[in-house]
């Protein structure tokens, strides 16, 4: 008896015991990106092969308007993998940042009726994205054989990158999750951000086409920083890191995971009330 | 010894709107309502902040205390609104409290509602993996005690079939069978047992008296003043979010009655609830003459006039009637399905529907009365469909047999003594 634990709930005190809980419903995270697997191929014909096609095709389609049509430059790599390259964290950050959004809306259910640590949702969202993620890079190794590409030791940082995916995700997730709890309007605003980031990001071209002057205002966006680190970690040799852009876009991810992991813990106790 | 639960001084203040009828702010409001001000500001910098006429604060929960010893079962009682669920929601840490605090030992699991968090696409060994995960419980937890689950629920051949495919009472089954099996130190419940056939309630009330004989905490929201009596040692009654009464369950349940009793009348209107598929509006005792009464005597019949008003078909309704004396003893209990082959509250019409149901002479001993009605079905969410509770209350005299007033008994009817010739 004397060895047990008390809880004491009294207002503002969520903080103390919060990370702790967090840890203690460590499988939740777990459990809720399961579900959110197995229910999202659950009668469908060809079930997992949906998270390979819609990139494959994507990536087809980028290929033949900037390559073929548009007549882009490839760094001297074969295109389709200058654009899978990119393709592969933009899906990740577009699916996780969307995904994370709507995370808390859609199961406003549990949190009017069951108590765990709310960052538990958001983050399930990011990492039902993260598998998306790693089953469509079989499509990379794919087209690696099919093209005879080697990459370089440079491919031994790409878990870093990933790294920084994930945070710039959970960012921008986190802050959207926690308006839209407030605030529907972001219901709107969440699929808007998704398909304007696509034509701001450099994901059917390489950002070394846009001229020196611009680049570094081009890196304000994260995404940008995020992609030339991508494919300089896997195309190896030709595509230079613009330093000055990537610490900048780096420094914006950071801000954005810090304040809205503190955002989010702020806003979170009212979650039920207002939800 | 100290107790398992301390509340102190705790309050929760909740805003209200008035005028919107949105549940969330528009993002345009907020910025519109920000310029306004902003502008008022600036053209009357002196003037005082004027309060938000749309906004009021309503306290559901007032400086309420009380402390809860190991191993209670404890129930809480009260009228819809009396700020129940907010006390149960604080406990179970969903909300928090605006002031005050509550000293909690050990594990707290909470069951608010049957089957939070179950997917309808998943199967139900599927489920109960991810619910048991929800209310807290570790994978392993769950393993060892998948089997007692199942066999709990009754499920076993429909394990591997998506929950969308179960029928209700299935479902109902298995949800509360992952909750039963928690094993915190204090459990919270509410309302969860109106759900299901009386047979499955009987195997819930059993298990959680058997959880408060282990020595774990029980703390159980109803109506049902029946459950509570049965399943609770102690009893605290909320009234308008304060305190009215704390005790032994029998004598609190008897207060609470007997309260309920004296604000009682023969009849009880309900304001519109565009929420509620099926409501009750109105519900009204008649004497023979069909005029409102409280007042009945044993010689004559009470009819009992319901206006239920429809808003969207529902197949399976059905009516729920019971009858209590003040000290929590039930008399009667009624469902629309029973008395007759066709159940009349079946796929109502949309509309206002009238019923009547007759309590007839000779029947109910004299006393005073009160009046629960419920409605559910099995196609609504968790079953209920419109639950007014107490709603009205009467007195019996008899006036017209030997006795009279001073015959013991729950009942009225003259028993015809024949000599039988030998």
């Amino acid at each position: 008896m004397d060895n047990q634990s008390v809880l004491v709930i009294e207002a503002g005190r969520a903080e103390r015991h919060y990370w702790k809980d967090l840890w203690r419903y460590r499988e939740l995270f777990y459990f809720l990106a399961w579900r959110d697997i197995l229910v999202r191929y659950k009668q469908t014909v060809i079930g997992l092969a949906w998270a390979l096609i819609r990139p494959f095709l994507t990536m087809v389609v980028f290929v033949v308007v900037f390559s073929k049509l548009a007549k882009l430059p490839s760094e001297g790599v074969p295109y389709p993998i200058l654009v899978f390259a990119a393709l592969l964290p933009w899906q990740f950050f577009s699916s996780a940042f969307s995904g994370a959004g709507d995370s808390l809306i859609s199961n406003a259910g549990m949190i009017s009726k069951v108590y765990f640590p709310r960052l538990v949702i958001p983050t399930s969202a990011v990492i039902v994205s993260f598998v998306d993620f790693l089953i469509s890079g079989i499509i990379l190794v794919g087209l690696m054989l099919w093209y005879g590409f080697a990459p370089d030791w440079r491919i031994v940082t790409l878990p870093l990158f990933i790294f920084i995916t994930f945070a710039a995700a959970m960012g921008a997730g986190l802050w959207t999750a926690a308006l839209n709890v407030k605030y529907r309007d972001f219901r709107y605003i969440i699929p808007f951000v998704v398909q304007f980031g696509l034509y701001v990001s450099p994901v059917g071209f390489s950002s070394a086409i846009v001229p020196e002057q611009w680049r570094l205002l081009y890196s304000i966006n994260p995404m940008v920083g995020v992609i030339d680190g991508f494919r300089w970690a896997i195309l190896g040799g030709n595509p230079q890191l613009y330093w000055p852009g990537f610490l900048l876009s780096l420094f914006l991810v950071l801000v954005m995971l810090v304040t809205g992991i503190v955002y989010f813990r702020k806003t979170e106790k009212t979650f039920a009330d207002v939800i | 010894m100290s107790p398992v639960i301390a509340v102190e001084n705790l309050s929760k203040k909740y805003i209200i709107g008035h005028q919107k009828r949105e549940r969330y702010t528009a993002l345009r409001d907020v910025l519109a309502n920000g310029a306004k001000r902003f502008v008022n500001k600036l053209t009357h910098p002196f003037a005082a902040q004027e309060n938000d006429p749309t906004h009021e604060e309503f306290w559901a929960l007032k400086n309420i205390s009380f402390d809860i010893q190991k191993g209670d079962r404890v129930g809480i009682i009260g009228r819809n609104g009396a700020g129940k669920s907010t006390l149960l929601k604080i406990l179970s840490r969903i909300t928090e409290p605006t002031t005050g605090k509550v000293k909690i030992k050990g594990r707290v699991a909470s069951l608010l509602e049957v089957g939070t968090g179950f997917h309808p696409e998943l199967t139900g060994r599927e489920n109960i993996f991810l619910n048991g995960a929800i209310l807290g419980m570790s994978k392993a937890e769950i393993k060892k005690t998948f089997d007692e689950i199942v066999a709990f629920a009754e499920v076993e051949k429909f394990l591997d079939t998506p929950v969308k495919r179960y029928s209700s009472g299935m479902y109902v089954r298995l949800a509360f069978a992952v909750a039963a099996h928690l094993e915190p130190e204090v459990l919270i419940v509410d309302e969860v047992l109106a759900v299901g056939d009386a047979q499955f309630q009987k195997k819930c009330l059993g298990k959680m008296e058997e959880a408060g004989k282990d020595g774990r905490t029980i703390l159980f929201v109803s109506h049902n003043m029946g459950i509570i009596s049965q399943l609770c040692s102690t009893c605290v009654w909320l009234d308008k979010g304060e305190i009215r009464d704390v005790g032994q369950t029998g004598s609190v349940i008897n207060t609470y009655m007997l309260n309920g009793i004296s604000e009682l009348t023969g009849e009880m209107a309900f304001p519109d609830d565009s929420g509620k598929m099926v409501q009750l509006k109105k519900i009204s005792l008649l004497d023979r003459e069909g005029n409102v009464a409280q007042k009945f005597d044993c010689d004559n019949p009470i009819n009992i006039k319901f206006d239920i008003q429809v808003r969207k078909q529902l197949p399976g309704l059905y009516g729920y009637l019971a009858i209590y004396k003040p000290d929590g003893t039930q008399v009667l209990e009624s469902d629309s399905f029973d008395a007759a082959t066709v159940n009349s509250l079946d796929n109502l019409p949309i509309g206002m529907n009238t019923f009547n149901v007759t309590v007839p002479p000779r029947t109910l001993g004299h006393g005073d009365y009160m009046i629960h009605f419920s409605m559910a079905s099995p196609s609504a969410d968790n079953f209920s469909v419109d639950v007014p509770g107490i709603v009205c209350g009467f007195s019996l005299d008899d006036f017209t047999s030997k006795r009279g007033n001073r015959r013991n008994g729950l009942f009225s009817t003259l028993l015809p003594w024949s000599k039988l010739e030998s």
